[in-house]
């Protein structure tokens, strides 16, 4: 994907938006900027501000403060009818007296009789539409006469029909079952990859947004906590809420001591050890932990305690006696068998990587005060960069905010 | 045969057969046994005279209008009761039932002290020349008054569960705030209304209590058909009134019949396919 010029026209500025509910605040000074033709999701679990966040847009809400411009102008000043936003709902919203076509034309018949296209144009488009969302035939039916995932493709098709600028997806793929989500959430994606829509898409799953999006915000308690790519939210969480909210994790207490930062025999080499900080934790990946490691490295002894085999991937739960932990592994499923890993098996780890938080402990307000990239100096560093060891500034207050 | 989740389909559909027959079609069978005994004859010159004719037309087109009247206004009093929360909206609410639980001679009486000329508010409406009790409005009024709770009350729960997702679809979509009313909120409650509406229709057809005391019973003019049929009665003349009720009875028959064709059509979207 490549990167969007986030200064180009047509590009939505949100500034400084609240939101508060009976006293409650479910928006709290968000800000972002979302590119033309950028597909971007709304990442967060209930409760976060992400599902407010997509009223505003749609002009089913209204913020207590802050602006939304869109090329300049002032997008909140128009009403929801007129801003010609297509939006779809977690539960379809289908207009269940209508058949599946009159759902479809519903958008372009009730427009005032000089800018209504003609019957014929309307039945054109139609036909048109549910060509492309692949229920040509269908016409004809009832929604309550369809499947989960073919009303979300009616409602899509009747979202697409008024033509809109901005296309609002409030969990689309929440009512559907596993398999028609992934079918459906790829086809979505080759849409977007042809009608080149902007499109915003709140989802609590986190899995569909780093699969589907250009870009993930990433929201918790009302406000954004990392806008980034999927690689970057994945790779490099700006803060510790996304490092625990994003995949899996192994956190780790870290102790500062003797000019080092060591968690029992795993020493963080490179890392200023000094006790400034109240708290450091460390984030390692399941995926980052090094198995079979050499007496000459340091690391854990752990004991193998169970091994679930899930298809391609085994996941291993490592008991580690020195630091009190259990840890959670990710081999090649090819790789329990290769590194002869049974229960009870004991063997040498240690992390490839890690992301390290130094945790303010007066200010609260703050999510941290430095974060680290840590990598092994000897190990084939997964992420391509080009320094081991990344420092970046120093005491941001909410990381992410776009700018 | 289809297995069943629940056993007793036979025993129960017996059950209630029988007892819908006994509670509803024996007491109609004796009306039509009651009915024959005017023959052919006694049935067209009763149907023939001028003055059962005119009782039939108020007491049916009267009950119309006013299911008619208690289906707009119904509407109107279920959405603001569902829709919108105010102080002494439940007091609001139980004030709907009462209709129900009065006296229909008291409510008669009640309507006629109103409406009456020397009325609280007869005494203006006739200075403006315009007369409901002891006329065919008065008679309409009355049963607007007994038909009222049955709209508000079979509406409530389906306005209840209206998914507001779909108007903020509809308005998203362009549509206007009457659009949106009328394309999409009106035609899902259509089959519930036309329920509520058949109610409120059979209740003041058959209404009788509160009707007579503010109609005035002028013959031709605010005389209703189950006034006649006492009448009948009380001159011991039980085959006329038998037949008057027969009449009646598949009148209503007819009329419910077309109302529950009506709402299965208004409704057709909500069959599935099999």
């Amino acid at each position: 994907m490549p990167p969007v010029a986030i200064e180009t026209a047509m590009t939505l500025q949100l500034s400084h938006l609240s939101r508060r509910f009976t006293g409650i605040p479910a928006l709290d000074d968000v800000s972002l900027a979302i590119a033309p033709g950028e597909f971007l999701a709304l990442l967060g679990s209930s409760g976060s501000g992400k599902t407010t966040l997509l009223r505003i847009l749609a002009g089913l809400d209204y913020p207590d403060a802050g602006t939304v411009q869109l090329d300049g102008r002032d997008f909140l000043a128009a009403e929801a009818r007129e801003r010609k936003v297509g939006l779809v709902f977690q539960h379809y919203a289908l207009f269940r007296h209508l058949t599946v076509a009159e759902n479809v034309a519903f958008g372009l018949r009730v427009r005032a009789r000089k800018s209504r296209p003609s019957n014929a144009d309307i039945n054109r488009r139609v036909e048109q539409l549910l060509k492309r969302v692949q229920l040509d035939g269908y016409g004809r039916r009832y929604p309550a006469q369809l499947s989960g995932g073919q009303r979300q493709r009616v409602a899509l098709a009747r979202a697409l029909a008024v033509e809109p600028s901005l296309l609002l997806l409030d969990e689309p793929f929440g009512a559907l079952d596993a398999q028609v989500r992934v079918a459906l959430r790829r086809w979505l994606r080759e849409l977007h990859e042809e009608l080149r829509l902007t499109t915003v898409f709140v989802t609590h799953d986190q899995e569909e947004a780093l699969e589907l999006a250009d870009r993930i915000a990433v929201m918790n308690h009302g406000h954004i906590e990392q806008v980034g790519t999927p690689e970057v939210i994945y790779q490099q969480p700006a803060t510790p809420f996304v490092c625990e909210f994003i995949g899996k994790m192994n956190k780790l207490a870290v102790t500062c001591a003797d000019g080092r930062m060591s968690v029992g025999d795993w020493v963080l080499e490179g890392l200023p050890g000094n006790d400034r900080h109240a708290k450091v934790v460390a984030y390692v990946r399941p995926e980052h932990l090094s198995l079979g490691l050499p007496e000459t490295r340091p690391g854990w002894t752990a004991r193998l305690r169970h091994v679930y085999l899930a298809g391609s991937v085994a996941h291993l739960e490592l008991h580690i006696p020195a630091i009190g932990q259990t840890l959670e592994a990710d081999v090649g499923g090819e790789d329990v068998a290769r590194l002869g890993l049974q229960v009870g098996t004991e063997l040498r780890v240690a992390p490839r990587s890690a992301v390290v938080f130094a945790l303010g402990e007066s200010d609260a307000r703050l999510p941290f005060e430095e974060r680290w990239f840590w990598q092994a100096p000897d190990a084939v560093p997964p992420v391509p960069r080009a320094t081991s060891v990344a420092s970046i500034g120093e005491g941001r207050a909410r990381a992410g905010r776009c700018s | 045969m289809r297995r069943r989740i629940l056993p007793g389909f036979g025993l129960s559909l017996g059950y209630a057969l029988a007892y819908l027959g006994l509670i509803v079609l024996l007491p109609l069978a004796a009306l039509a046994w009651k009915a024959s005994g005017i023959g052919i004859g006694g049935m067209l010159h009763l149907l023939s005279s001028p003055r059962t004719l005119a009782a039939l037309r108020l007491s049916f087109a009267g009950a119309m209008l006013a299911a008619v009247i208690n289906a707009g206004f119904g509407l109107l009093v279920a959405w603001v009761l569902v829709r919108y929360r105010f102080p002494g909206r439940r007091l609001f609410d139980a004030l709907v039932d009462l209709p129900f639980a009065l006296p229909t001679a008291v409510a008669g009486i009640a309507l006629t002290a109103l409406y009456a000329p020397n009325g609280w508010l007869g005494r203006w409406l006739t200075s403006w020349g315009i007369q409901i009790a002891y006329a065919p409005p008065g008679v309409i009024l009355a049963m607007v008054f007994v038909g009222f709770p049955f709209v508000v009350r079979t509406l409530q729960p389906v306005l209840a569960s209206l998914d507001r997702d779909v108007e903020e679809a509809a308005e998203s979509l362009g549509a206007s705030h009457l659009q949106t009313f009328f394309r999409v909120i009106l035609p899902v409650l259509v089959p519930t209304l036309l329920t509520g509406f058949a109610l409120a229709l059979a209740r003041a057809v058959g209404e009788y209590g509160s009707v007579i005391f503010i109609a005035g019973n002028i013959p031709m003019r605010s005389e209703i058909a189950p006034l006649l049929i006492v009448e009948k009665l009380e001159e011991f003349d039980y085959a006329g009134a038998a037949a008057l009720g027969m009449v009646m009875l598949l009148a209503s028959f007819i009329l419910l019949i077309l109302i529950s064709r009506l709402q299965r059509w208004s409704g057709r979207w909500a069959e599935q396919l099999q």
